[in-house]
Order: structure tokens, then sequence, then C-alpha cells
């Protein structure tokens, strides 16, 4: 179980939206569950607008705005009441809170709402560190994880130092350190697709750095991420006959409930 | 990588870019190189910059020096053309490579000119003058040792900074022996630049003209600057009778005092150095009663396509570059690729920005998509350009239908109405709480029927198929 947490500089929120992000939905529904779970065990209320979707952002950053404000001003009304809106990725929290009121520069009402939903919008590592402080209680037994943080943690959101803090206060983890860290491991959205040879270069070389530290798992606290990086590791264990998976990896939120003595939904290794 | 010899004087980037990246990738020793100079070139950089916040507020100011200077710009170039006028040097103006190409040759004729040496100058390589130069039978060497060697192999440069980064030291060797007469083959770096120095000190003492490119042209003093290492600028731009300097129209400052941030900025995240070996103000020709200095100074300033980007206040951005090259350094694609998969003069990040409005987006449409967007390259940019904003904004005037008035020379190029259809569809599906609910319960109960093969993602990945369960599903179980 965690210590109190101590009071942080903003008030602590009883009720949070929790915005899940598609990928979350859809493809790693037990790191959301996991997430949902370490926030309501610190005392919270999470409120899941079941209309939420997506976004925007895979039509964002492949040049349709057009379609990515269709989508994004959907979302724009899931969150009525002024309550912190939680994001378990950096990526899907950094398009609303940087890109939404760009989106609609040019729509006076839903730019208004955009700039009003920015100001409350938290990536999960982010939230659970500045917002309600939460120190971690170590119940696990000796291991070694390595992290990856996503580039828009790191570079849009400014967070990337959030999630290595929650890691840092498991005293029975060590964190491995991998080299050329801050990389992207080369997911993109659909650059994997639009640029095979380079995305896939890049994830060989990112999954490589991985292993080679020796982690038991990598953790992140994005799931595109964790879909290539993991994908990847899937596809080089069937290549090589391995049958247990060399690189075992889970979002940050269930390693986090595991190690604090909660009941994870389960650990995924992509598919 | 291109080893061949051919000279193609129009850059078509479009064609086989996903080739030549993919041949790169698969060559691990090409890999490995490319990797071990860009991860030098980064701890360089870091190491000269060691306090973030001074970093911060430098970027800041340089941002703010060529956004002033970029808002002032055509006063600027008036006054710039005026005090060059008064000190002696002329201005030429050009819109297009090919009239660039032809104001030079022109001077060059006028001085029955057979040798012509040059400093380093993207903006010529950009013009491809040398192939003009040979078709107009005048020897156009390359000074700058990098630019030499690329020259010897017949190649471009692969890097704005450090043209000849894709060689190593063997290849280099090999290039002198086979090239140059009476050298035996030497590995030895310092024994490697001895010959090469040797070669291009007498181009320097028989050339008829001098070339070179220009880092920041002072408008209030009529000053044409140069940064460089080797000490082949100066020689290119005193030696000979004639210099001809060339530079995009972009790269004016108003002030003097505009111009050592910048420097600052430019050597300290292009090479890792505090200060480069050389710095050169040209402000005139040979005065009466001087004993040196050339007799002529030209300057051509070159537009291609610069103000097509000057007219769009999110695309102008683009014209804050100072060629430091560190957005490449740090680029994971780039460092994967090298400089020639990318088919344009500029490569990596800056060089996929800048290339549309050179070239068009009808051959560059392609490269807009070869980024993760991971925001490395916008991060390290010493004048704060948001390059992947421009790159997402590139995609938009590429992909989208082509309309009547265009920002951009071809907009609509990337259109395809089935990609546009799809994300029509996407979005009639992700706007609608209904719809997606449906169709994503569809994607959970039907998992087992995703393709084992989807593309490029299943190249080195086990396929995505959607979870038995969704998020909202477990939330229901478990209420």
């Amino acid at each position: 179980m965690t210590t109190p947490a101590s009071p942080a500089t903003a008030p602590r929120p009883r009720d949070v939206y929790f915005f899940a992000t598609c990928v979350v939905d859809q493809f790693f529904p037990h790191a959301g569950l996991d997430a949902i779970t370490l926030l309501e065990r610190e005392g919270i209320r999470v409120h899941f607008p079941e209309e939420q979707t997506c976004c925007g952002q895979p039509a964002y950053t492949s040049g349709f705005a057009d379609e990515a404000r269709k989508v994004a001003a959907h979302q724009l009304a899931l969150f009525p009441e002024d309550w912190p809106v939680v994001v378990p990725s950096g990526s899907c929290a950094g398009m609303i809170k940087h890109h939404y009121p760009t989106l609609f520069a040019a729509d006076p009402v839903r730019k208004a709402a955009a700039e009003r939903l920015s100001a409350r919008v938290y990536e999960l590592t982010q939230f659970l560190t500045e917002v309600l402080d939460f120190k971690p209680q170590d119940c696990g037994s000796n291991c070694t994880v390595v992290l990856h943080t996503s580039c828009s943690a790191r570079r849009e959101m400014g967070v990337h130092l959030t999630g290595k803090q929650l890691l840092a206060g498991l005293k029975n983890v060590h964190i491995a350190q991998q080299d050329h860290e801050s990389e992207c491991c080369g997911f993109g959205g659909t650059f994997a697709v639009k640029q095979p040879e380079i995305s896939s270069a890049m994830v060989e070389d990112k999954v490589k750095s991985l292993k080679a530290t020796g982690a038991e798992r990598v953790v992140s606290a994005d799931c595109g991420c964790l879909m290539n990086i993991l994908g990847h590791a899937a596809w080089k264990d069937q290549q090589e006959g391995r049958k247990t998976p060399s690189l075992p990896g889970e979002h940050i939120a269930s390693f986090l409930l595991r190690r604090t003595g909660g009941k994870a939904a389960g650990q995924e290794n992509g598919q | 990588m291109s080893q061949s010899h051919e000279h193609t004087l129009h850059f078509r980037p479009a064609d086989g870019f996903r080739e030549r990246a993919g041949e790169v990738v698969a060559n691990p020793f090409l890999r490995q190189s490319f990797r071990g100079a860009m991860d030098f070139l980064m701890q360089k950089r870091a190491a000269q910059f060691p306090n973030p916040e001074e970093l911060e507020s430098l970027r800041s100011l340089g941002e703010q020096i060529r956004q002033y200077n970029l808002a002032k710009l055509p006063t600027l170039l008036e006054q710039l053309e005026a005090n060059l006028t008064r000190n002696g040097i002329q201005v030429h103006w050009a819109e297009t490579p090919e009239e660039a190409n032809a104001i030079i040759l022109g001077i060059c004729h006028k001085h029955s000119a057979k040798l012509m040496v040059k400093g380093k100058s993207m903006v010529s390589e950009e013009i491809e003058l040398n192939h003009a130069a040979e078709a107009a039978g005048i020897e156009a060497l390359e000074s700058d040792m990098g630019e030499y060697i690329v020259q010897l192999a017949h190649e471009k440069p692969s890097h704005i900074i450090m043209p000849a980064i894709h060689k190593t030291k063997e290849q280099i060797a090999k290039l002198f022996a086979e090239n140059i007469p009476g050298v035996a083959y030497t590995d030895n770096v310092d024994a490697l630049i001895q010959i090469g120095r040797q070669v291009l000190r007498e181009k320097f003492e028989a050339a008829d003209i001098g070339l070179s490119g220009v880092n920041f042209a002072v408008a209030e003093t009529g000053t044409l600057c140069l940064v460089e290492n080797e000490g082949n600028g100066r020689m290119c731009t005193t030696a000979p009778p004639v210099h001809i300097a060339i530079t995009g129209i972009e790269k004016i400052v108003e002030k003097l005092e505009h111009v050592p941030p910048l420097y600052s900025l430019l050597t300290r995240s292009a090479t890792g150095q505090n200060i480069s070996t050389y710095f050169n103000m040209i402000s005139g020709p040979r005065k009466p009663g001087e004993k040196d200095g050339p007799q002529e100074v030209h300057l051509v300033l070159l537009d291609n396509g610069r103000s097509q980007a000057y007219a769009d206040e999110q695309l102008r951005k683009t014209l804050q570059c100072i060629r430091c090259g560190a957005c490449m350094n740090h680029c994971p694609v780039y460092a994967r690729i090298g400089g020639h998969a990318y088919g344009t003069t500029y490569p990596g990040p800056i060089g996929k920005i800048i290339s549309p409005h050179l070239l068009g987006l009808e051959a560059t449409a392609g490269l807009t998509t070869a980024s993760s967007l991971c925001g490395a390259c916008g991060e390290v940019c010493p004048v704060k350009i948001p390059i992947p904003e421009l790159l997402i904004r590139l995609r938009e005037e590429s992909f989208s239908e082509p309309q009547a008035n265009p920002v951009m020379r071809g907009q609509g190029a990337g259109h395809s109405p089935l990609i546009s259809a799809i994300w029509r569809a996407w979005a009639t599906v992700y706007a609608s709480p209904a719809l997606y609910r449906g169709v994503s319960w569809l994607g959970s109960r039907l998992r087992w029927l995703v393709p084992r093969r989807q593309g490029g993602w299943t190249r080195v990945r086990t396929p995505l198929q959607p979870a038995p369960k969704r998020l909202r599903d477990l939330l229901q179980d478990r209420n």
C-alpha cells in the first residue's frame, strides 16, 4: 500500500476524467484498467466518458487536419466538469494539450474550449507525481527494468522525469540505462507503415539497446511505443524460435500497481 | 549510397527515396559508420552547452534575431544592396538556379576565366554550379577538404557541414592514390590533409575566380561574413583577382550586433566548436594603394523558392535556418540512412522542410513522410525552427486536394483519392460514439480474422490484433 500522499502544491482533486486513448481501449485495455485502479486506490473517483474515441492524432500527423478536427471536436465536449483529464499516454496527452488549441485556431468557440481543456490535461505519470505526490511502497522482490519514454512525453509534454521518478521510488527495482535512451523507437504512427525500412531499422536498434541492458522487462507510459517495441521483440523471438519472450513489457501503470501490492489486470506482451 | 558518376541536373528525390534508404539500412557497415559519426557530433555539441538555461536563452535570442530580420527582409535587402554597392561590391539578383549560373558564368567569361576555386557553399551545390561551369569549359575546383573529397569521388555532399562524412579514411586514401598523380596510398589522416593542401595551394595561385558562400550578410554595413575552419575560404576570397559570393536571400541580418549570437550558436551547434578557426568579414574589393585582395567582388542573391516560403507566416520559419546541421546530427532517420538517400542538396530534417520550396512538392512529397515526428530536430535547432510542425503542414499541403491558388508549388502532388477517402471514413467512425462502439466491438470479436501480413508493419513485427475485450468492456465487467 502507498503512504498517504503529502499535500501537493495543487489541491488534491476528488474526481478526474480518464481519457483512455483508442490504442489502450482496443489493444492494451489492461493498462487502462490498471491506471484506473491505481488512481482509485488513491481515493480518486475516476470518470470514464463512454463516448470517448480517439484524440485525432493519427490524422493530424498524417496531414489530414480536417479529419483530425472532426474527431477532436467530438472529444472536446466530453469533459464538462472542471476536473483534471488524465491520459495514460504522453503522445495523446500532448495532442490534446498542445495541438488542440492550434487545430481550432480559426474556430473561436472551440478554440476557447480547447484552451480550457488543455490547461487540465495530464499525462498519467505526471499526474501521479505532480498532482498526487504519489510515493509508491515497493512490495516486490529485486528486479531490473528499463524505461522507455516516448518522444511526445519527453519533448512535447516535458514529463520524461516523472516516470523515472516513480520507478526510482520502488526500493527493490533497479532502473537499467539503455544507450541512446532519448532516441525514438521508430513508431511515429503512419510513419511505421509509410517508411517501413527506416522505421524497422529504428525499432531493431531500440530493442537491441533495451535487451543489452539485461533488464527483465521494459516499461513505458506510452502504448504506441510498446506496440512497436514489443511487436518487434515478439517477431524476433518467433524468428529465432524462442517460446518465452526475450523482452517482456508492460505499461508503467500495470508495473506500478503490481509492485505496490495491487492486482494488475495482466501483463501485456503485445500480441 | 550513390557511388555513381552520373551528373543529374534535376534532383528527383521522389523517385527511389525508399529504395535508397532501404539499401543503406540493409548495410551494417554504413549503419555503424553513420551512427558513430552522429554520436560523436552530438557529444561535441552537448559539451558546448553544459548549462540548459544558457542554451535556452541563447536559442530564444537566436530565434528572435532571425525572426526580426526576416520580418524586415524586403527593406533589409534594399539596404544591403545599397551598402554593398557603396563598398564597391556588385550585387546580382537571381530568381532561379539557371539565372544564378548565368550570372556567375557571365562574370567568368568577362574575365576569360579558366579556373574557379570554390570555398564551401551549399547554395552553389543547390544551383549545381560545378556542372554548369564544366559545361562552359571552366574548371570549378572545391577547396574545402570534404568538398574536395566528394568532388574527386564524383559524388554530392552527404551533410551540409561535413560533406564527406560518409567516407572512411581508407576510402579517401584510395581515392587520393587513384586520382592525384604521384600520390602513394596512405591512410594517415595528417598526410592525407597535407596532400590535399598541396594540390589546392597551387590552384589558389592559378585561379581566375574565387567563389564562396556567405553565412551572414550585414545590411547596415554592407559586410559579408564567412565562417570556416580550413583557411580555404580566406584563400578563395582574397587570392584570385575576382571573388564571387553566392547566398540565399534569407541569410541577411540588419546589424553587426546580430552576428555574434548567431555565430556562437552556429559553431557550437554544428561542430561543437566554441568558435571557428576563421571568421572572414568581407566589405569590398582591393582599394587603391592596397597590395592584396580581389579587384572585383560580386554577390549573387538567390531566391529559388525562398520567397514562396516567405509569403506564408508559418512556412517562413523555414528561412530562420543558419545551416548548422545539428538537426541532421540528432535525427534518428538521418543517422540511419545518411545524406545521399534524400536525393536533395539539403538532407535531413532541414532538407525535408526547405526542399519542397526549392524543388516543388511533386518531387519531395515522399520526403515529408520520412519522419516519426520525434522532435529531436526541433529540440536542438539553435533558432527554434518548429521542424515537426512544419513537416505536418507540408504533409497537409501535399496530401490535400489540389487547390486553385496554392501557397506552394506542387500543392496536392501527393493527393490520393483513396487515402483521402480512408481518412474521411476514419473520421466518420471516430467522430461518432455509436459507430466507434460498433466498429471496435466487431474488432475485438473478429480479432482472429486480422491479416497475418499488415503492410510495412509486419516486416519486422508481429501482426496487430485487438484485445479480446476493450477497456470499456473490462470496466463494465468490473461494475
